[in-house]
């Protein structure tokens, strides 16, 4: 059992030259579990910060699927005023935001299952520090300083292992949230620059949506200059410049009473 | 036997499962040493897998330590020569 049994010896060794030495070994176990305290800080913080990661793609993912929605839809409407150039436009651009949304999604299991790992052991080392604790306030009532050496040795061995795993899922998780929030920020980078055309503007219009605004305000105007010339020429005549001015005032006051 | 897999916890293993494991583990073993990272990744998956599949959660509520510590089961081979050189751990 090479592998392993080398492993464990290092990961010990290490952790053992990690323990304080105090004068009296019971203030040992109190230093050490201030230090306890101190992990499950820093852990519960690891948490958070991968939540926040979590929760920024997972932000990143909407923004982009909507993105991805409006282009369908300028695709069909380009359609239906007969612009197949701008409709392949509109599915080719969507075509790409397709894989960045893939990519997210991976990112964003992962980060999830960071998270989840993360939590674990969190709750491990809370069981530890507690048993800990108990083992502790055994040890001080117990012994005397002489006696306590041995059962203080065993105390600190078992939970130094399990600060030192703990303290490594912290580092990995840490290493592996760097690395995604260098990617997250590349894409909120190209959200700001309009390059996958900003959807949180509402109303904000690409070049796709202008040629096709501009197309179907042009038909609407057509459709209803048409409307106009077949429904109403005989009223055409009837109003007077006076009567439009003599609508203006009454308008206003009306507002006035409101 | 308690054993340790990083990242994941304790867990006991019975004896009679031990001499399996030890296949399992030389297979890792080897892997590591000829830097063959694709029969790495597959060593250690079938390693960790091996003990997962024997064995049940060790106690959590007690301060008892490992016979044996085993990489996480997303480490790297380099991150295994880092936990072989000594570098890379986060003691406590």
């Amino acid at each position: 059992m090479s592998l392993m049994k080398r492993i464990s010896l290092i990961f010990r060794s290490r952790a053992n030259t990690a323990l304080d030495k105090a004068e009296d070994p019971r203030q040992t176990l109190d230093y050490s579990y201030q230090r306890q305290q101190d992990l499950l800080v820093k852990v519960r913080r690891g948490v958070a910060d991968v939540a926040t990661s979590r929760k920024r793609v997972e932000l990143q993912v909407n923004q982009l699927e909507a993105q991805a929605t409006k282009l369908q839809g300028q695709a069909e409407k380009a359609i239906s005023v007969g612009r197949e150039d701008l409709a392949r436009e509109a599915l080719t651009r969507k075509s790409g935001l397709a894989q960045q949304i893939t990519d997210l999604k991976t990112q964003h299991a992962q980060l999830q299952g960071e998270e989840e790992k993360l939590t674990l052991a969190q709750q491990r080392l809370q069981a530890k520090v507690e048993a800990f604790r108990t083992r502790k306030e055994t040890i001080k009532a117990t012994y005397t300083a002489a006696e306590a050496q041995t059962k203080i040795n065993e105390a600190m061995s078992g939970i130094g292992e399990e600060m030192g795993d703990v303290g490594m899922a912290i580092q990995r998780a840490e290493d592996k949230t760097a690395q995604m929030q260098a990617r997250a920020g590349a894409i909120d980078e190209l959200l700001a620059s309009g390059a996958l055309e900003d959807v949180t503007q509402p109303g904000g219009s690409d070049d796709i949506s202008r040629e096709l605004d501009a197309l179907s305000s042009g038909t609407d105007v057509e459709s209803e200059l048409a409307r106009l010339k077949a429904g109403s020429q005989p009223q055409a005549i009837e109003p007077a410049e006076g009567d439009i001015l003599a609508a203006e005032p009454q308008r206003t006051t009306d507002e006035d009473t409101l | 036997m308690i054993i340790r897999i990083l990242g994941e916890g304790q867990f006991d293993v019975p004896d009679e499962q031990v001499a399996a494991l030890n296949e399992l583990d030389a297979a890792v073993e080897s892997s590591v040493e000829s830097g063959d990272v694709a029969a790495f990744t597959a060593a250690l998956e079938t390693l960790l897998e091996g003990v997962r599949a024997s064995a049940v959660t060790h106690d959590e509520g007690t301060l008892d330590t490992s016979d044996l510590i085993l990489p996480p089961a997303d480490a790297t081979l380099e991150e295994v020569r880092d936990l072989l050189s000594g570098d890379g751990l986060i003691p406590g």
